[in-house]
């Protein structure tokens, strides 16, 4: 019998204004095991716990009830109490009579009466509580970052720093991402290389950090402190070791109509390249969809030209495996596709382009070599029309464009208007919005600097449409404050497409049984208070795959993930959760029910030696929970057939307990 | 009076499936908009007159028979708001009032000529029948 002493707390008026807490004590003096039953103001403050530490020496309790806040709030409190007091900190249990009871009713007696069922259920658990303790696992002391922009870049560089190895998974043959193809920054206007190609040279000289371009994750296995990545070297007939970077190849081969996909398929480059000049690693990789030697066999011009020899038309795609204590995810955005906005004639018209594509036309090492011309006849233009919000806030076309706001157009479209006005006076910018959304340090001044100081015309209203009429283009738009339609002819429409994650988060959030949401964003473990941990364990957020964040917030972020990722590997062990789920062996039938359930990935099947009652032995296949993985969720214990799993803390007997005091 | 608009405005509401609330006044229905230059009042302007409980002002108005009915406002809306079948449902309201067809379907072989698009005679056929 459980030796059980039940405190209730006021919460200042917050409990006690619709619950006569002094009732529900003495209501609870009489319940089975009860000891002694006492309220007092605030339980959490240190007076009341010390309170319940008196009690627990004084009384020789076995188990404790606080009927209190919820146990979000307080549980990990009142356990820590309980441990101080030498009690198993599992005997503990919280009756939520604030949130589910005072805060939600208006009638003293309604509320008191709810209260004491609510106590009465946690003692009713209570009773049945055993001891747990948590396990431990080690910690492998070594990060994988997977996605190689500013996000990957910054994190993995304050992971280094404090002296543990990263690994940069990229796909692409370089690091450096979206940012690399930006051209100004916002608010203060600095050369996104500038800034950025520092950071990469840092990461390619860090001791610590290891870079894996042109690589992919495949396969992803065990848990927080214990992941096995499987990852994917994707052949890039270039020796990585041997490339010295110096291009000649990229200059002699005779492939020279290839989509160049760092411009944006603006021009060209070779069947061998390397992205771009300040690209990190600086090693050239060769195209097999376009290189003429690896389609048929005739060319070799690269290999011939290499001194270093590192041309190996052999190459295969590499396999490695290593283990990982934590793993960041920094995959990153991508604009979604115009070829849906027919009213946009983006396809239509060259000279309807889309702002990542400005970025280029405006940026030194882009196609024109920085200086703005239509991309039809390159011409200057003199009438450009930006467009905000395209695909973004929309409702009501989920195969065109995207619900949430895009968060980052209205600075970079208030820079694009800046900067065009900055260099050609005499061109006329337009921007049509619907709002302007400009909350952050320096950002609304920086777009009235756009309207006061650049004279940039600002129309509150849509686009309805662009027709490509001879060189110019026709926009037809709202002008809603004027109460006008008007009619612009124009050179150059930019669009500010809505973003969306990169489309290898998807298969990457299965492998790592990371949540994410409808518009494939990955899921914070608490929007306010975690937002860099995924509510799997070990796995972190950084940057724009967890939702649309300009590069000051990506920066911060991915720092604020590192630091949970120091905070995770600076441990040489970790303790479990010890609420996990648990298998009764004798009863389990082996059906894989709850295997097919777990989110977690938690439970494998294992085939064990059983002795029968005739003293023979049988080899049975039964579910074995991995206590590192479990969560605790429950839901093996809901689909299990034969009520073999059970889940520690929250037994089966426990519950139905809890239902019959309630129901009594 | 009050009422009676909020009575007009449920009615609406009802016949044309339209939400109000769901527009977040960007304009677009009326940037699109062909017939906007013969319009006192615009479709975005349909959109919030009426969420405003302002439906006299818009009965009285010429612009219900000025809409084109070509649906390009409910095409191009980001939010799905319809602006379009608002007007239609404001034009019929008007029009069952007064009773009596503008249009009959007896009337239709007659109108039908090579230069007519059909979907203009199936447009008015819309507007002016109840």
């Amino acid at each position: 019998m459980q030796r059980i002493g039940v405190f209730v707390c006021h919460c200042g008026t917050n409990i006690a204004g619709t619950v006569d807490v002094k009732a529900v004590a003495e209501a609870l003096k009489s319940e089975p095991g009860v000891v002694i039953s006492t309220e007092y103001q605030y339980m959490c403050s240190q007076a009341g716990q010390d309170l319940i530490k008196a009690a627990i020496a004084e009384h020789k309790l076995t188990g404790i009830v606080v009927c209190s806040c919820s146990p979000r709030m307080h549980e990990a409190t009142f356990r820590k109490t309980a441990a101080a007091a030498g009690l198993n900190p599992y005997m503990v249990e919280i009756a939520n009579i604030r949130e589910q009871c005072s805060w939600v009713h208006k009638e003293m007696t309604i509320g008191t009466e709810k209260a004491i069922i609510l106590g009465k259920a946690a003692i009713a658990k209570v009773n049945l509580n055993a001891p747990l303790t948590p396990g431990e696992s080690p910690v492998t002391k070594r990060a994988l970052v997977i996605g190689g922009g500013i996000a990957g870049i910054q994190t993995a560089l304050d992971i280094a720093d404090a002296g543990f190895p990263v690994d940069i998974v990229e796909t692409k043959p370089t690091i450096g991402g979206k940012m690399a193809q930006l051209d100004k920054t916002f608010p203060t206007l600095d050369c996104a290389a500038c800034i950025l190609t520092p950071k990469m040279v840092d990461v390619a000289q860090n001791e610590n950090i290891r870079i894996f371009s042109y690589s992919e994750v495949t396969e992803v296995g065990g848990f927080v402190g214990n992941f096995e990545v499987t990852i994917k070297k994707k052949a890039r007939y270039v020796k990585e070791d041997l490339c010295t970077g110096c291009g000649l190849c990229t200059e002699k081969c005779p492939q020279k109509k290839v989509p160049n996909e760092f411009n944006l398929g603006m021009d060209n480059r070779r069947a061998i390249y390397i992205p771009f000049a300040q690209a990190v690693p600086k090693v050239a990789t060769i195209d097999p969809d376009y290189c003429t030697m690896l389609k048929t066999g005739k060319c070799g011009v690269c290999s011939k030209v290499c001194t270093a020899k590192a041309i190996d038309y052999q190459a295969k795609d590499e396999f490695i495996t290593e283990k990982y204590g934590a793993i960041v995810v920094a995959t990153g955005f991508n604009p979604i596709s115009m070829d849906k906005f027919d009213e946009y004639a983006y396809s239509q018209s060259p000279d309807v382009i889309t702002s990542l594509e400005l970025e280029r036309l405006m940026n030194a090492a882009g196609p024109t070599g920085g200086t703005l011309l239509r991309p039809s006849d390159r011409e200057h233009p003199h009438t450009i029309v930006l467009v905000q919000c395209v695909g973004s806030r929309c409702a009501a076309c989920a195969e065109k464009g995207k619900e949430y706001c895009s968060k980052i157009c209205c600075m970079y479209t208030a820079k694009h208007a800046m900067l065009i006005r900055d260099k050609y006076p005499d061109t006329e910018v337009y921007v049509f919005y619907i709002d302007v959304r400009t909350p952050g340090k320096n950002f609304d001044e920086f777009y009235r600097r756009a309207v006061e100081e650049y004279g940039v015309h600002y129309v509150k209203g849509m686009v309805g449409k662009v027709t490509p009429e001879g060189k110019k283009l026709k926009v037809q738009a709202s002008d809603l404050i004027a109460n006008k339609q008007l009619h612009i002819d124009a050179d150059l429409v930019v669009l500010a497409a809505a973003i969306e994650p990169d489309k290898s988060a998807r298969p990457l959030a299965t492998m790592l049984t990371a949540s994410m949401d409808t518009n494939d964003f990955f899921t914070e473990a608490h929007p306010k208070l975690r937002p860099v941990e995924s509510p799997t364990a070990g796995v972190f957020l950084s940057g724009a795959c967890q939702g649309p964040k300009d590069i000051p917030e990506t920066v911060s972020q991915a720092g604020a993930a590192a630091s949970k990722v120091i905070g995770l590997l600076c441990k040489d062990k970790l303790t479990g959760n010890p609420c996990v789920a648990h298998s009764d062996e004798l009863m389990c039938n082996g059906c894989s029910t709850c295997a097919n359930v777990c989110p977690y990935g938690a439970i494998s099947y294992i085939d064990k030696e059983f002795r029968m009652p005739d003293r023979t032995t049988k080899i049975r296949r039964v579910a074995s929970v991995n206590e590192a993985v479990c969560q605790g969720c429950g839901a093996c214990t809901v689909a299990c057939m034969s009520g073999a799993m059970d889940l520690k803390g929250f037994l089966n007997k426990q519950i139905m307990a809890e239902v019959d005091a309630i129901c009594k | 009076m009050h009422n009676n608009s909020e009575k007009q405005k449920e009615q609406l509401l009802r016949m044309s499936g339209v939400n109000p609330l769901k527009c977040m006044k960007c304009g677009k229905c009326s940037a699109t908009c062909p017939s906007y230059d013969e319009m006192e009042y615009h479709p975005h302007q349909f959109v919030y007159m009426v969420e405003s409980g302002d439906i006299e002002t818009l009965r009285k108005s010429d612009s219900i028979y000025k809409c084109l009915t070509c649906f390009a406002c409910v095409d191009r809306c980001p939010r799905g708001v319809e602006p379009a079948k608002l007007i239609e449902a404001l034009r019929l309201s008007v029009i069952r009032e007064k009773g009596a067809n503008h249009l009959k379907a007896e009337d239709i072989p007659a109108l039908i000529d090579d230069d007519t698009p059909q979907q203009a005679v199936m447009s008015a056929f819309r507007k002016y029948s109840k």
